[in-house]
């Protein structure tokens, strides 16, 4: 187990990272609001969208290629933004509903309009996206400035002309699913029929059709009859990126589901059920929370999956239930902190982690704004950084290593010096291209393989 | 190597009285030789050994039902309408009190006014990624 690079310059797969942008404000006072939690990008890749705790999500587009100014082939700019969800007060629940989006999933392009489903604790928004660069003109009704004509004066009959103007991205709700979830929603999944997806909760998933808001159906439902006898929650679920029957759920517990829809309606009863065998004999308080599966991705393929725990990503294969295929330590040398990160709550941080393209590399975040990538095939591991020191136009990342014994190197780092508060939760890989958005909380840094 | 190959999992590479007994009726503190020896190889068991002495009242069970229950009850905050408008008619023939300058806790006798509960406006500004 390596806690940094190896020989090579920047990680397998022969991975040069480079710099390419940072989103956001410089100044170290981080408003709340701010703070970025959700990145994703859409089906080709060309868009980029972030949620925040504020309930804002800003999309980004990608440049298209332009001989006359080479140099920003491939970068995001604003395409987008607006307010998706606002806080709100359940009195009778005396509930504060937080606006943050906890999640973002972009439907499949169907039209010229981009659609993408977001969500908080309780309302998941279906968002239309659409581009209007026309504008009719000469209407008979009324003049250039709205005001309405009298149409006893009007002699002459005209037909309206379309003439450019400025490109202008609307943003408008569409559907609003809400009032289906008592607790609150961690995981949404579009379905690849393109029709349904399902929303996920500590205690039940729904299913839903995208046309429909008023009606649910409950797929899952693991709250007890009693709930002094709740041991384990949801903490994510993903629908199967092919077979539109099958879905997987985590749990707190470090254990994962694998439903299929056709066995029966409520699918309480797994068809998989995925659970690494521990040694009872190194079991300690720590054990459950850091076992804790806090992001499961399937692999582009479908033929594996991964999760995330708290010191590690693990890849399963579909068809082994017994233990994962491969576990890869994101940063083992936390497992000497545990009593301090007990204290400070960041035992309880939710990375995530994501595939490339071609399923052959992950990534997942952790602290001190460091990120972790990790080769499958060749098995070599990085450590890279988003830091504004290192945000020089097109330079290469330095890989990063933490010490962890006495003897520390020139430009090693301890293990006590590391910044708990920069904490990477939430990164996402281009689904082609070599690209990669990694938040550190109120920044968005993206990185391009230079080879790319 | 980042990589670890799975191997056979042997469930009990130590026998001892203490794997006879199911894990959940396990002590989780050591109290044994055997156990205290633990601490010394393992850093997971030696953080554990840190917690317990500084909070000698943590619960046994620590995955159980008290700390879910805490994360099922995010965003709760205690606001009675029925106490809130049953108090404003009462106060209707006796002067208002004033405000207390600082927020304090809202719970027990107090009866909580909306004035009382921080005030959650949505985002006016727009997001600073968009700039």
């Amino acid at each position: 187990m390596a806690a940094g690079g190896g020989g090579c310059p920047a990680g397998g797969n022969d991975f040069q990272w480079c710099f390419s942008q940072v989103k956001g404000a410089i100044d170290e006072d981080v408003a709340e609001a701010d703070i970025i939690s959700t990145v994703e990008f859409n089906y080709s890749g060309d868009l980029l969208a972030t949620g925040d705790k504020g309930g804002r999500v800003v999309i980004f587009q990608r440049e298209q290629e332009n001989k006359s100014r080479p140099h920003s082939r491939g970068e995001y700019n604003v395409y987008s933004t607006f307010q998706s969800h606002e806080p709100e007060f359940d009195y009778l629940k005396s509930l504060e509903i937080e606006e943050k989006i906890n999640k973002i999933r972009w439907l499949p392009q169907q039209n010229a309009a981009h659609f993408l489903l977001s969500t908080n604790d309780k309302t998941i928004k279906l968002w239309k996206i659409s581009e209007r660069d026309k504008r009719a003109e000469g209407y008979n009704l009324k003049d250039e400035d709205g005001r309405l004509r009298d149409p006893f004066r009007i002699t002459a009959l005209r037909v309206p002309i379309l003439k450019p103007m400025d490109l202008m991205v609307e943003a408008s709700p569409r559907r609003i699913f809400a009032n289906a979830h008592t607790y609150h929603i961690n995981s949404i999944s579009v379905n690849s029929d393109h029709e349904t997806y399902l929303s996920a909760d500590d205690l039940r998933i729904n299913l839903w059709h995208l046309e429909i808001t008023d009606r649910s159906f409950n797929i899952v439902d693991i709250k007890p009859a009693n709930m002094e006898e709740l041991t384990e929650v949801i903490t994510a679920a993903e629908f199967h990126p092919h077979q539109c029957n099958v879905f997987v759920y985590s749990s707190s517990k470090g254990t994962i589901r694998l439903c299929d829809m056709r066995s029966s309606a409520l699918c309480d009863r797994h068809s998989k059920f995925f659970e690494e065998p521990e040694d009872p004999s190194s079991r300690s308080f720590f054990s459950e929370i850091i076992s804790s599966i806090s992001d499961v991705k399937f692999s582009h393929s479908g033929r594996y999956m991964m999760t995330r725990d708290y010191l590690s990503v693990k890849v399963w294969d579909l068809n082994m239930e017994s233990r994962p295929v491969e576990t890869h330590q994101v940063h083992e040398y936390l497992r000497s902190k545990l009593c301090s990160l007990y204290e400070n709550d960041c035992i309880f941080d939710k990375f995530e982690c994501c595939w490339n393209g071609s399923d052959s590399a992950i990534m997942t975040g952790s602290y001190n704004n460091f990120f972790r990538m990790f080769d499958r095939d060749t098995r070599r591991d990085v450590t890279l950084e988003a830091s504004r020191e290192s945000s020089k136009p097109r330079a290469s990342l330095k890989p990063r290593k933490v010490c962890t014994g006495g003897k520390r190197r020139k430009d090693e780092i301890s293990v006590d010096s590391l910044d708990f508060n920069k904490k990477i939760l939430h990164t996402a890989w281009h689904p082609v291209d070599n690209v990669i958005a990694v938040a550190a909380t109120n920044n968005l840094y993206i990185f391009q393989d230079k080879i790319n | 190597m980042s990589a670890e190959v799975p191997e056979a999992a042997s469930a009990e590479e130590q026998k001892s009285e203490h794997n006879m007994l199911p894990w959940s009726l396990q002590p989780s503190i050591p109290n044994s030789l055997e156990e205290m020896e633990d601490k010394v190889t393992s850093p997971e068991k030696a953080e554990e050994a840190k917690l317990k002495a500084r909070y000698p009242h943590l619960g046994q069970k620590p995955g159980g039902s008290d700390f879910l229950r805490k994360r099922l009850q995010k965003g709760q905050k205690y606001f009675d309408s029925g106490d809130y408008n049953m108090a404003k008619a009462k106060m209707k023939n006796k002067q208002l009190p004033t405000a207390a300058p600082d927020k304090t806790e809202v719970t027990g006798d107090h009866i909580p006014t909306p004035q009382d509960l921080p005030q959650r406006k949505p985002s006016l500004v727009a997001s600073k990624l968009a700039g």
